[in-house]
């Protein structure tokens, strides 16, 4: 056989390998990415949804963050505007949650249909900012604009 | 100078509006007033978008916040050094800074081979000019860092405290200088490609800015990961998440073609390849730059969401489009000169080489993109995370490992059964010791003893590399062994700064097998109390609480905890972590609050220590990892663009011998005399 054709088949070895390994951990580890209302859609359709993992996008509802002194576990709501969820997370929360950022949580509904959340990734929301009314919302800028204190 | 920045913005794209045009035609009509006024064209654009870029740093050092740019990224308060970075600290900023960088890199790429490649140098100075109008465009209609807002703040919104770090600073330029990099072998594919040019003429070129791309990418991806690691406080370097897979993808494309160019040097074989491979790496860097500036894919780096980021989706389309169909019509031009003759050959090593670089790539990008992909095809968003990559990327990586020892040890064409031998019994003796005595030392993970027998084989062909050479040239010209490594190293740079690239691979990949033995505690402390705590090497360590602290420091208010910290009994000192709320100029909170997190280093393993929250004046609660050989993937990286620098240093002419295809191609006006050179 000629080299070619015997690299080629090594080759595809090689890929088919990699390609088994990528189909199979997708089955084992791909979990669906959902907002709110598709997890909402989806739990009615088939209520036996409720056990599956899911991760979920949304934004954190103002004033509904209670942290536990510890800093290990929280609570708060999540929506994408139509519909709200309560979260419970156990973990360590990064700095850059707060009220109003992005979030996205890992985790699955218990059966009260509270969020129960293995992990959270809050947005941090400045590093590339864009919207121009958003800083003007911060206590510094109020305060600054507010003019000169004694 | 603000006003003089701004205009001048609007100029460069202009003068790159201009080399554009006049370089096409020119290298269409073959007029040579047109090709020159074209260069100095994209020279202009050049200094045009420095003026640009120092009308910003003026604004920034004299706090004039009447710029929605400096009032979003910086404050009175910020520190000197922080005010600099603020250029690339937003997205319009970043923006003139990538502008910045690729004129730069077009002028001097053009500068430098304006005599030397003649017939395709138009092509390449329009090509640039088309990137250079592109990001120009963008910006001047898109995302303008001179945007004016229409009240002017007594002070700024002040820099987030997560990148107001040194790793922060320096590691986006590096990362753009080795992402902008790209297009300059981009255009000269294109030019090679249009004027059929494909033999090994524009080779040279393409090589020395494939490595100048490649050695930024290394340190901008080495410092991303230690910025991580330090700054986000998980206790990793590494998570796969998108943006920093945006920055691997051109890393791994640019890496496969420096090793399949030798193969083009030396044997005139996959030409076809590696034209691709040039292409491809420019448009994996706009797919990165696309996905991180789009919020396309969720990310823990958040980018607000942004038209701009549909730009770089367009000009990705086109710039593929057009690449494809450059590729595809050129196909003829590019046949090899040679086939491969054997599977035990350094060709067929460094093909698979290719094949496992680009197969990480590809299933990188795969887990990345899937949460597009999948809502295409099915309409659901489904999503992978670390799992997927460490279990597709482990065992390529080990591959790729393995093919890092035996590439530039076996012969060319077709290696000897005593070829073999002779090259490869030390270094899988010395694999097969240290898996032996891992095992002794009652190491049991089966990923871990592989990594490392893999590694200590590696090890053994580079050190046996340098023995040899070393040997050879004290034999030779009686030199001492610090002269004889000097010189083996310095007359051949990329043979053995490639070694020494190798070698910091090597060394990564132990330092990541390290991540399989973490151990970890989570307790509450009160001030006196002592947490005890065994590492996977079974020392005991003892962590006695020196209470809660808060004091006010620079532009910040820290509540701190600190612990006096033994080994097995040994004072190893103090180690402490802090809750940082950033205050503006009147010191009011900004920001949310960032954790300084507490790190005692050592080679054998961090002790990575965070603070995560205070449940009374008395009691604090923290996060302990043992983080085994983290320190060596910073020296590992060190390593990779050490070697990288030797590989590019510039050689003296002298011992500039070309040989192979590219001897071949040249004409050779005297006859070489017998025996010269060695």
């Amino acid at each position: 056989m000629k080299a070619r054709s015997k690299f080629l088949i090594g080759g595809a070895f090689v890929l088919s390998t990699a390609g088994y390994l990528m189909v199979s951990s997708i089955d084992e580890t791909a979990q669906y990415y959902l907002t709110p209302t598709e997890l909402a859609s989806k739990v009615s359709d088939n209520p036996r949804f409720v056990k599956t993992g899911v991760k979920v996008g949304a934004r954190v509802v103002n004033g509904t963050i209670k942290r536990d002194p510890s800093g290990r576990s929280l609570s708060f709501q999540m929506t994408d505007g139509a519909k709200v969820y309560n979260v419970v997370y156990t973990g360590i929360a990064p700095d850059t949650f707060t009220d109003g950022v992005d979030v996205v949580v890992e985790g699955r509904l218990d059966s009260n249909g509270t969020f129960q959340a293995t992990t959270l990734l809050a947005k941090c929301a400045s590093r590339y900012e864009n919207a121009p009314e958003k800083y003007k919302d911060t206590p510094g800028y109020k305060a600054a604009t507010a003019g000169p204190r004694a | 100078m603000i006003l003089v920045g701004e205009l001048s913005l609007w100029v460069a794209l202009l003068m790159a509006a201009w080399t554009t045009i006049v370089s096409y035609s020119g290298g269409h009509q073959g007029r040579a007033d047109l090709i020159r006024s074209g260069e100095r064209a994209l020279y202009a654009t050049f200094a045009f978008t420095l003026v640009a870029s120092i009308g910003i740093w003026t604004a920034l050092f004299t706090h004039d916040f009447s710029l929605k740019f400096v009032a979003s990224f910086t404050s009175i308060n910020l520190p000197k050094v922080y005010t600099f970075t603020a250029f690339w600290a937003g997205q319009s900023g970043s923006m003139l800074f990538w502008c910045l960088i690729l004129t730069m890199y077009a002028a001097i790429a053009v500068f430098s081979n304006r005599q030397t490649n003649r017939p395709m140098m138009p092509w390449v100075t329009g090509t640039l000019g088309v990137i250079s109008l592109f990001f120009l465009m963008m910006m001047c209609f898109g995302a303008n860092p001179y945007e004016r807002i229409d009240w002017i703040p007594p002070d700024g919104r002040g820099m987030n405290p997560q990148l107001q770090n040194p790793g922060m600073a320096i590691h986006p330029p590096m990362l753009y200088l080795g992402l902008v990099a790209t297009a300059v072998p981009f255009a000269f594919a294109v030019g090679a490609l249009i004027t059929r040019n494909l033999d090994a003429a524009w080779l040279g070129a393409v090589r020395r800015w494939a490595l100048v791309s490649w050695f930024f990418l290394t340190i901008g991806i080495t410092l991303g990961m230690w910025w991580a690691y330090v700054e986000l406080g998980w206790a990793g370097y590494w998570a796969w998440d998108p943006v920093e897979n945006s920055s691997f993808f051109p890393w791994l494309t640019g890496t496969a073609f420096l090793h399949s160019i030798m193969i083009q040097e030396k044997r005139g074989m996959l030409k076809k390849w590696n034209v691709t491979l040039v292409m491809a790496t420019f448009l994996l860097s706009i797919l990165g730059t696309f996905i991180t500036r789009s919020g396309i894919i969720e990310s823990v780096h958040a980018f607000a969401k942004s038209d701009v980021g549909y730009w770089f989706l367009y000009f990705l389309i086109a710039s593929t489009a057009l690449s494809a169909y450059l590729v595809a019509t050129r196909l003829n031009d590019m046949k090899a000169k040679a086939e491969l003759e054997s599977m035990v050959s350094r060709e067929a090593a460094f093909l698979y080489n290719n094949l496992v670089l680009v197969g990480i790539c590809l299933a990188t990008l795969w887990g990345t993109l899937l949460p597009i992909l999948s809502e295409w095809v099915s309409g659901d968003k489904l999503n992978v995370g670390r799992p997927y990559f460490n279990t597709v990327n482990w065992p390529l990586g080990l591959l790729l490992l393995a093919l890092t020892g035996i590439g530039p040890l076996i012969a060319w064409r077709r290696a000897s059964v005593s070829n073999l031998r002779r090259q490869f019994t030390f270094p899988i003796a010395l694999g097969v010791v240290v898996f032996v005595a891992l095992i002794a030392l009652g190491m049991r993970a089966p990923y871990a003893l592989v990594s490392y027998l893999i590694a200590g084989f590696v090890m053994g062909t580079i050190l046996q590399e340098f023995y040899k050479g070393i040997g050879a040239r004290r034999r030779m010209y009686s030199e001492g062994l610090f002269a004889a490594s000097m010189r083996l190293v310095g007359r051949n740079r990329r043979r053995y700064g490639g070694y020494i690239v190798h070698f910091g691979v090597v060394v990564m990949f132990c330092a990541f097998a390290g991540q399989l033995f973490v151990r970890e505690v989570e307790p509450l402390v009160k001030t006196g109390d002592v947490v005890k705590a065994t590492d996977a090497y079974g020392k005991e360590w003892t962590f006695t609480s020196q209470g809660l602290s808060s004091f006010n420091q620079l532009n910040r208010k820290v509540l701190a905890i600190s612990f006096a910290v033994t080994r097995d009994g040994k004072p190893m000192g103090i180690l402490s972590s802090e809750k940082r709320q950033h205050v503006d100029s009147r010191g009011e909170d900004t920001f949310e609050p960032s954790t300084e997190v507490g790190l005692l280093e050592s080679p054998s393993q961090d002790v990575y220590m965070v603070f995560t929250g205070a449940v009374d004046a008395q009691t604090a609660a923290v996060h302990i990892t043992f983080n085994p050989l983290v320190w060596w993937v910073w020296f590992g990286g060190i390593m990779m663009a050490f070697g990288g620098i030797i590989v590019m240093w510039p050689q003296a002419h002298r011992s500039e011998r070309e040989s192979g295809y590219v001897a071949e191609m040249k004409p050779r006006a005297v006859p070489e005399l017998v025996g010269a050179g060695s």
